[in-house]
């Protein structure tokens, strides 16, 4: 019955994140426009754009390769592979006794290199511009980032997401002051990698300053609709991994997988998405867009307190 | 069941024996060509396959008839020597079917001696994997040594390989003499040089810490290791790549070898401290390494310079499994251990499949530089999407084999906390983020290296006239990939196999590392765990569920047109990134490693040029000033060649004054 | 961790907090946003220290906040307000080595002091003696941001937090100073800041800028 039920989770997680992702990019993008004293665009926007695009013809540059047409498919895959390992909803997946925390770090780096081998296979300025800038952030985020799993997981000593999550929200309340130092490092690195101000403006027009749309200029139709449904997807995964380290209260955990508990960890999933939208859109709305190469250093900050959340924590575990 | 140590040592002669037919018709290029190089991969096959199961059974040693009076030639085939020989075995057989195809008459060495080279480098690698003694293992490393140097100067006609192979040699040199101090340090007082007797030796620990100090120098000149690197990045683009691939791929590893041998085997019980040389000396080579892989223009430097990043993680294992020992936390040195070997056996197959897929390229372009390639993913398919297993790979990207290396180390160093000396606990922890940067940044210059060479669109018009590889060369390519993937997807079954050296060095009674074969649990009490199959298996349906659903519900059509050119009508294949290009923010980031000379052009030029060389500061700040002390050393001994007869016989007449009073 | 009472893991926190603010002031280069740091650590001292005195009952440590608050948070920052207006500094851009460096620097002195403090803390027997490796990394924190400045309002800043970390790390490992000594000690600063102050005026009128490289050039001519 319990293998049932954890299978059950496990779908349900993934096709939760595919289904409620352009959704999720649509409330901040609400949250963006009311902030800035605009007209809010629809909030189901997104999903008639990709709609839209698969509908369309697909045009392919002429020397374009397999390779770029194959790429949507590989980084829309690893996407949905990475929803299938962080814990949304309940902390018993099946699918996570087959990939830990730094696999999915390498799943979100190998949709990375993937997306910048297309980038630069149609051969123009742009495509293989937005593919070094891309690089070049990935790299920082990437040690950033496993530092701050390095951190979560000095916990519960696992890398395993869901054996992380379940040590924080099974354990009474306590401060954990290196937690909160991870917690701003991770939402350095989640604005970093997926191409949010003050890193990248997910709306500009202007290929000079783009790091992420630079990428997706050849694509069209159904190709860009997967790149965009993925890019949405990311940030998604994202979010969860951030609720998943930081506030899993209200996941259902391991010992109390029940369909109540299931059900119960729905709205409440919603509700931290929903903070979430809040935060990242006032968060955008009051940075402003960083230099290209003070990238970096906004990278190597997040790396820092990465670092001190992980000495802090070594230092306070001789408690009296 | 044949003894191991015989079958691998017959295989071995058989190699010799390869390479002296070769000798005895040097001109008969299809008798090299189609078959002693698929024969010598053959024997290369069989001696992985000896190795992997001989692994197990407890070594035996061989005393042969040869060698000095009272030190003749011992040789044994245990479980680390076991999986360096599959690592030289597997890895040689692919390189050797690439290099069948690859071999061409008009080279500057006639084919037949150049198999006499190749097929002699590669017995004595297995020799000095085999040796037992300290005779026998230098005088199989002078041989591995003279003969790459024969190798590397191919083509002897051009002055820069000349040089190339003039500095391997020296620096090659001034490892050996380490090596031959450490074991001359290592036989303690008894004057026996069998590893027998320097294994039963009782050093004091100042001793044991010297000897580990030569063999660190000795073994880490030859692996590339910095400071002692600045051969490597002129001596692999210099030879054949066929050459180059047995060189990264396997000699590096020997030298690996040893070290281990060294620490592990003959000294015994490594102290803690020692393992902070080859860590932090390690962190700083995989740094040093992949930050000038990402500035080079020429895409066998870049390999190089690669192959530089990789040892640098070999020794950061080496130290933290020392660490890990010395302390007392066997388990984990055992896992350090591990990994270290995994990574050393994936980077064999995976530097290999690069140099050959360069090799292939430059066969048919006959251009090193980055910046006249480009778009050959159309003209050369099949090379291009083996290369591209290969890139991937070394990125550290799941499914494939060098995600599996990395994750271990990583898991290895997510222990290094618990380790009870005050300040290492907390600065183990910033060792594995530096092995994370020098991972992604692998990654970023495999997608440089990938991206330039085979994507995009074609720099020069003669690109037109390139050609796929041959079916030899293919195969090779497709050996070597078929090795990657397969250490990917099946990790378990081969850290069982590894997992013997530990057992056999004696760090753990029993294996530690859990899971079945489809699943690797490294530490038992954690539940973190890696299944590549099922991950692959995930991620394949997922995509077929996502292009039969778009295709069922939707629609499959494309067209062809022109690349969105942003209104800029005249976009021609020279506005693509260059290989410069794709390196800058590198070179801007990490600005201090580099000595840059840059010519700018002024308004007034009619030919205006940017010219940019990015140099090695350890060779400027380093071997220059040392070249200079020998140079004048020697100028002040020179002064002794006088000219003149009669002073020249009176050195004669004071010696034999000083001899008389000093004898009688 | 859990297992620590309440007001020992909020003392924790505000341990942690401290360490980042040092830690930010490192990196900041508005000489504004700097004087607000120093006011926000005052405030998490004066925090730290009543939580303290609630803790263990004594009443010294209550007028030892008082002190805090009325020197550290209110009076000090408006007075380094004041001179920040009347001298016309705003901006310490230039710095020793880049940002960085300087964070990476910042870093590996924390591993020392946390290493450092570590045989000090078991010697030590109040409930709060981890502080005391935050406290060191405090003090050599702020010393390396007076090291890596220009300006000469920064080397206050950094002057003043160093105080602050000796102040914290008397507090975590003896509950306090005496108070004779805590007078003395901010009589001592307070009279610093007033000689600072007029020194400021002077090297302005001599040099027509407070940057510091200007007073390289008061050296003898070889």
């Amino acid at each position: 019955m319990s293998a049932l039920i954890s299978w059950l989770t496990q779908t349900l997680e993934v096709l939760a994140a595919i289904a409620v992702a352009p959704l999720f990019s649509g409330w901040i993008a609400q949250c963006r426009a009311w902030l800035q004293n605009k007209s809010a665009p629809s909030i189901w926007l997104p999903y008639r754009a990709i709609h839209k695009l698969f509908h369309k013809e697909a045009v392919l540059a002429e020397s374009a390769s397999p390779l770029f047409r194959f790429a949507p498919y590989a980084v829309f895959g690893s996407m949905v592979c990475a929803a299938a390992i962080i814990p949304s909803m309940g902390t018993r997946l099946p699918f996570s006794s087959a990939a830990d925390a730094i696999a999915l770090v390498g799943l979100l780096a190998t949709a990375r290199v993937f997306v910048a081998l297309a980038a630069m296979d149609v051969g123009t300025a742009f495509g293989t511009l937005g593919a070094r800038r891309e690089m070049m952030v990935g790299f920082l985020a990437e040690p950033a980032l496993l530092m701050v799993i390095f951190v979560a997981s000095l916990l519960s000593s696992s890398t395993a997401l869901p054996a992380i999550s379940n040590a924080l929200a099974t354990q009474p309340f306590a401060l954990y002051p290196s937690l909160a130092f991870t917690a701003v490092a991770f939402i350095l690195v989640l604005l970093a990698e997926n191409a949010r101000i003050p890193v990248d403006n997910p709306a500009t027009h202007l290929e000079l300053t783009m790091i992420h749309e630079a990428m997706l200029l050849e694509y069209s139709a159904r190709h860009l609709a997967l790149m965009e449904w993925a890019a949405a997807l990311k940030l998604f995964n994202y979010a969860c991994i951030g609720f998943a380290l930081f506030v899993p209260w209200g996941v259902a955990t391991a010992e109390a997988q029940t369909p109540a508990a299931l059900v119960v960890s729905l709205p409440i999933l919603a509700a931290k998405l929903a903070a979430a939208g809040v935060g990242l859109a006032l968060i955008e709305t009051v940075s402003a867009k960083l230099r290209v190469f003070r990238a970096p250093e906004f990278l190597a900050t997040a790396f820092m307190l990465a670092v001190l959340g992980l000495l802090v924590n070594l230092l306070q575990r001789a408690s009296p | 069941m044949p003894d191991a140590t015989l079958s691998c040592l017959t295989l071995l002669g058989a190699w010799a024996v390869i390479g002296l037919v070769g000798l005895a018709r040097p001109g008969d290029v299809r008798l090299v060509a189609r078959f002693l190089f698929p024969l010598g991969a053959f024997v290369g096959a069989a001696l992985a396959l000896v190795a992997l199961v001989g692994a197990a059974e407890p070594p035996s040693q061989l005393v042969l008839p040869l060698g000095l009076p009272d030190l003749p030639f011992h040789v044994r085939a245990d479980a680390l020597a076991c999986v360096f020989l599959f690592l030289l075995g597997s890895a040689s057989a692919g390189v050797s079917l690439f290099a069948a195809g690859y071999f061409r008459s008009g080279e500057g060495t006639p084919p037949g001696l150049l198999c006499l080279q190749y097929h002699l480098f590669l017995a004595s690698m297995g020799l000095v994997l085999l040796a037992d003694d300290a005779y026998l293992f230098m005088l199989a490393w002078e041989t591995m040594a003279l003969s790459s140097y024969f190798l590397v100067t191919t083509q002897h006609r051009l002055p820069e390989i000349r040089r190339a192979g003039f500095l391997y040699l020296l620096i090659a040199h001034v490892g050996a003499i380490a090596i031959l101090l450490c074991f001359g340090v290592l036989q303690g007082g008894s004057w026996q040089f069998t590893f027998d007797a320097m294994r039963s030796a009782q050093l004091e620990p100042k001793s044991a810490a010297l000897a580990f100090l030569l063999a660190l120098i000795g073994f880490g000149a030859k692996a590339g290791l910095v400071p002692l690197h600045v051969w490597l990045p002129e001596a692999h683009p210099a030879a054949p790549s066929p050459v180059s691939a047995l060189m990264s791929g396997v000699m590096l590893k020997t030298a690996l070898y040893g070290l281990l041998r060294v620490t592990f085997d003959l000294l015994g019980h490594p102290v803690w401290s020692w393992g902070l040389a080859p860590l932090a000396l390690g962190l700083f080579s995989a740094l040093y390494g992949v930050v000038f892989a990402a500035a080079q223009t020429d895409m066998k430097r870049l390999l190089a310079w690669s192959s530089i990043e990789n040892v640098g993680i070999l020794f950061t294992g080496v130290g933290l499994a020392i660490v890990f020992a010395g302390v007392g936390m066997q388990p984990l040195a055992s896992l350090a251990l591990v990994a270290v070997l995994y990574h050393a056996v994936n980077h064999a197959f995976m530097k290999s499949l690069l140099f050959v897929g360069t090799g292939s390229v430059l066969h048919a372009t006959h251009e090193r530089n980055l910046g006249k390639l480009g778009g050959l993913i159309r003209r050369m398919p099949r090379v291009a999407w083996l290369t591209l297993v290969g890139a991937l790979a070394i990125a550290g990207l799941p499914p494939l084999n060098g995600f599996v290396s990395e994750w271990l180390l990583l898991q290895a160093f997510l222990s290094a906390y618990q380790v009870p000396k005050p300040f290492v606990g907390m600065l183990l922890p910033l060792g594995a983020a530096l092995v994370a940067l020098a991972a992604a940044l692998a990654g970023y210059v495999m997608v440089k290296f990938y991206g330039v060479i085979f994507l995009g669109q074609p720099r020069e018009p003669s690109l037109e006239n390139a050609r796929d590889a041959d079916t030899l060369e293919r195969v090779g390519l497709g050996w070597l990939a078929a090795g990657c993937v397969v250490l990917g997807l099946l990790p378990r079954p081969f850290i069982a196999f590894l997992e013997l050296v530990p057992i056999q060095l004696g760090l753990i009674e029993s294996r530690t590392i859990g899971g079945s074969w489809w699943r690797v649990v490294p530490v038992m009490e954690r539940q973190a765990a890696y299944a590549p199959v099922v991950f692959l298996f995930v991620a394949a349906l997922v995509i077929a569920l996502t292009v039969l659903v778009v295709r069922r519900f939707y629609h499959a059509r494309a067209r062809r047109a022109a690349p969105w050119d942003c209104g800029f009508a005249r976009l021609d294949a020279r506005m693509q990134d260059t290989a410069e290009g794709f390196g800058q923010p590198i070179r801007h980031i990490f600005q201090p490693f580099f000595a840059m000379r840059r010519e700018l052009p002024s308004p007034f030029d009619a030919a205006p040029r940017y010219h940019v060389t990015v140099g090695d500061r350890i060779w400027t700040l380093a071997y220059l000033p040392i070249a200079d002390l020998v140079q004048r050393a020697a100028r002040a001994v020179a002064w002794l060649q006088q000219g003149r007869i009669a002073t020249y016989l009176l050195y004669s007449f004071v010696t034999l004054l000083l001899m008389l009073g000093l004898v009688l | 961790m859990s297992e620590l009472p309440f007001d020992l893991q909020i003392l924790n926190a505000l341990a942690a907090l401290f360490l980042l603010l040092a830690f930010a002031m490192l990196a900041q280069r508005r000489v504004v946003a700097l004087v607000n740091l120093l006011a926000f650590q005052g405030a998490l001292l004066c925090a730290a220290t009543l939580l303290l005195a609630y803790r263990t009952g004594q009443t010294h440590l209550y007028f030892s906040a008082l002190l805090t608050l009325a020197l550290k948070v209110a009076f000090l920052p408006w007075l380094l307000h004041r001179l920040i207006r009347r001298l016309g500094v705003y901006w310490d851009s230039e710095q020793l080595i880049n940002t960085t460096g300087t964070m990476l620097l910042g870093l590996l002195i924390v591993i020392f002091a946390f290493g450092l403090a570590q045989p000090i803390a078991a010697l030590a027997s109040t409930a709060t003696r981890n502080a005391i490796g935050i406290a060191v990394a405090v003090v050599l924190l702020a010393f390396l941001t007076m090291i890596t400045r220009r300006k000469a309002m920064s080397q206050v800043v950094g002057f003043l937090s160093m105080e602050n970390g000796l102040f914290f790390g008397a507090m975590s490992a003896t509950y306090g100073m005496p108070m004779i000594v805590e007078l003395g000690v901010a009589l001592d600063v307070l009279v610093a800041m007033l000689v600072l102050g007029v020194f400021f005026f002077q090297i302005r009128e001599q040099f027509d800028s407070l940057d510091l490289h200007h007073l390289e050039s008061l050296k003898e001519e070889q």
